[in-house]
């Protein structure tokens, strides 16, 4: 599975990074913040955009472990192959997990969900065997126990969901007026589709892009946004201002309304720079 | 000026200036490896050990990278620096025996036995290569990759590089690779390929340890279909 690369994304995570010396390694969380991976054609624009070559790029990319040259899955699946846990058997939990996924530790199954590996130790090993998976720690697991640990990790993908290591839910979200999604497949934060909306505020009318984690305010603009404006979102379909009718607490500056897949809403605060927001799974 | 002695004698020498040089200068001869004229220090095969320091509270360092010191006292060829080299020597020639030149400083330097599990490797590391590539012919086509056990040489994705210009400098250079393309079974050697420029060299198949980075391979204009097809990939990905 290739991902599509957008060479307007990977300009904009070089810029930056200024082009500052030494950046390397932060500029390659970036892409792979944004793709999950880091594809060689987006090394390869880095390469050409910057004062680092594409040698400098592989040999740090392939030097740490944190970095992957191949698309990981949507989930994340390792199991703890530490003594402790070995000696309890972790073997035959991996080759449960192999089985069940049908791809060797290191590897990505053929449908894109799930990447597996081993680490050595993570620091509880009483509990052992362990098994990660999407950050969720499993305990005394047994052979047996994979394939419902498999299923639930599956299940979870649906309006929640929680990333691998970041410990934040990825909403999906949709428009409270004609109920179709926000989400834009092309652009990925964290691999995670972003929240792509129309914004305006003084003249300026443009597209905003919100990360879709929960928590994150990273957003991406097609003008820079002045603190403390108050910025008004439409959806990009029906144009409907997405607006509920209570205040912000904070700053009582009218909330945004978003519609989260699977029930309940979210609110954020309209104001550039304030974090207030609300979920509510309630409804 | 920085005053310091070597094995005994007196040099005056230029801040900046390295053991390895200064003790040339004398005429102690220090065997090397990773260093060459031309490419910056990188002490990577440790063959230059010397030692360091008064008797007792001495060390070993690698004279290629140890800039002199004022009152330094160094020693070239002391019981504890040779026997460290023919250590050095040992290892090198369990890990690539099929070289020329680890076997010539060996014999050079009586070494008699290798005690380690034999293996054919066909890079010792010594960055020799890669600063060729990057400091005098200006490409940066070759780096390393990876680390560890699986640190290699090597250009970036395994394919061919659009920025190397074949000029061969890196192969020149190398330590290891005059006898690289060595079919399938290490200890044949000697590939010869080059010297034959037609007809082609060898099958592709046959070159499993092929590890020279003219590629396609000049003499054998061998092209490596996968690479050439990842490359293509790439143009369609970025759009
Ligand atoms: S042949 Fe290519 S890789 Fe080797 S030194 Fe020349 S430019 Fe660098
Ligand atoms: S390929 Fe040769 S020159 Fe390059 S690091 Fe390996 S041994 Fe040294
Ligand atoms: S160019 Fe071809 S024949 Fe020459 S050393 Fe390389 S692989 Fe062997
Ligand atoms: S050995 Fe598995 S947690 Fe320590
Ligand atoms: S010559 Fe000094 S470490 Fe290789």
């Amino acid at each position: 599975m290739k991902t599509r690369i957008n060479p307007e994304d990977v300009f904009r995570i070089v810029d930056k990074h200024n082009n500052s010396q030494g950046a390397i390694i932060s500029i390659l969380e970036d892409v792979q913040a944004t793709y999950n991976y880091l594809p060689e054609a987006a090394l390869r624009i880095v390469a050409s955009r910057t004062s680092h070559s594409l040698v400098d790029l592989f040999g740090v990319a392939t030097f740490y472990r944190s970095f992957s040259l191949e698309p990981r899955g949507k989930h994340i699946a390792s199991v703890c192959m530490g003594t402790a846990c070995h000696v309890r058997g972790s073997r035959q939990v991996l080759k449960s997990f192999e089985d069940n996924l049908r791809v060797k530790a290191g590897g990505t199954s053929t449908d894109g969900e799930f990447s597996l590996s081993t680490v050595n130790c993570v620091g509880a090993c009483a509990l052992g065997p362990v098994a990660v998976v999407d950050g969720d720690y499993y305990r005394n697991v047994k052979d047996g126990d994979v394939s419902g640990i498999l299923d639930r990790a599956s299940r979870i993908d649906g309006a929640l969901k929680m990333t691998d290591d970041e410990r934040v839910f990825a909403v999906s979200v949709s428009c409270p007026s004609c109920n179709r999604s926000l989400l834009n497949d092309e652009h990925l934060l964290d691999g995670h589709p972003m929240i792509r909306v129309t914004a305006s505020f003084g003249r300026k009318h443009g597209w905003i892009r919100l990360s879709s984690l929960y928590g994150d305010y990273r957003i991406q603009s097609e003008y820079a946004i002045p603190k403390g404006v108050v910025v008004h979102f439409f959806c990009p379909r029906c144009h409907a201002e997405l607006r509920s009718g209570r205040l912000c607490p904070d700053c009582d500056a009218p909330t945004i309304l978003l519609l989260v897949r699977g029930g309940g809403t979210i609110q954020l605060c309209s104001r550039s720079g304030c974090k207030q927001h609300f979920l509510d799974l309630g409804g | 000026m920085i005053t310091l002695r070597i094995n005994g004698v007196t040099a005056h020498v230029e801040n900046g200036t390295t053991l390895l040089e200064a003790a040339e200068f004398l005429g102690f001869p220090i065997p090397t490896l990773c260093h060459m004229d031309g490419l910056s220090p990188y002490g990577a095969c440790r063959l230059c050990v010397v030692e360091i320091g008064e008797v007792g509270q001495s060390r070993l360092v690698s004279a290629c990278t140890y800039p002199a010191e004022e009152g330094l006292v160094v020693r070239t060829a002391s019981s504890r620096v040779v026997s460290n080299r023919k250590m050095i020597l040992e290892l090198l020639l369990a890990s690539c025996p099929q070289s020329k030149t680890i076997q010539d400083l060996a014999a050079a330097h009586e070494v008699r036995q290798q005690r380690f599990r034999q293996e054919y490797e066909d890079c010792i590391l010594c960055g020799r290569c890669v600063r060729m590539c990057e400091e005098q012919m200006m490409a940066k086509a070759i780096g390393f990759r990876g680390r560890g056990e699986n640190r290699s040489v090597g250009t970036p994705f395994d394919v061919k590089s659009e920025v190397c210009r074949l000029c061969g400098a890196c192969m020149q250079v190398c330590p290891v690779c005059e006898l690289r393309c060595t079919f399938t079974e290490p200890e044949k050697a000697i590939c010869g390929g080059c010297a034959n420029l037609s007809p082609p060299c060898v099958d592709m198949n046959e070159y499993e340890d092929m590890m020279c980075y003219m590629n396609p391979c000049v003499a054998c204009e061998i092209v490596r279909r996968d690479g050439e097809l990842t490359a293509k990939e790439i143009d369609d990905v970025v759009v």
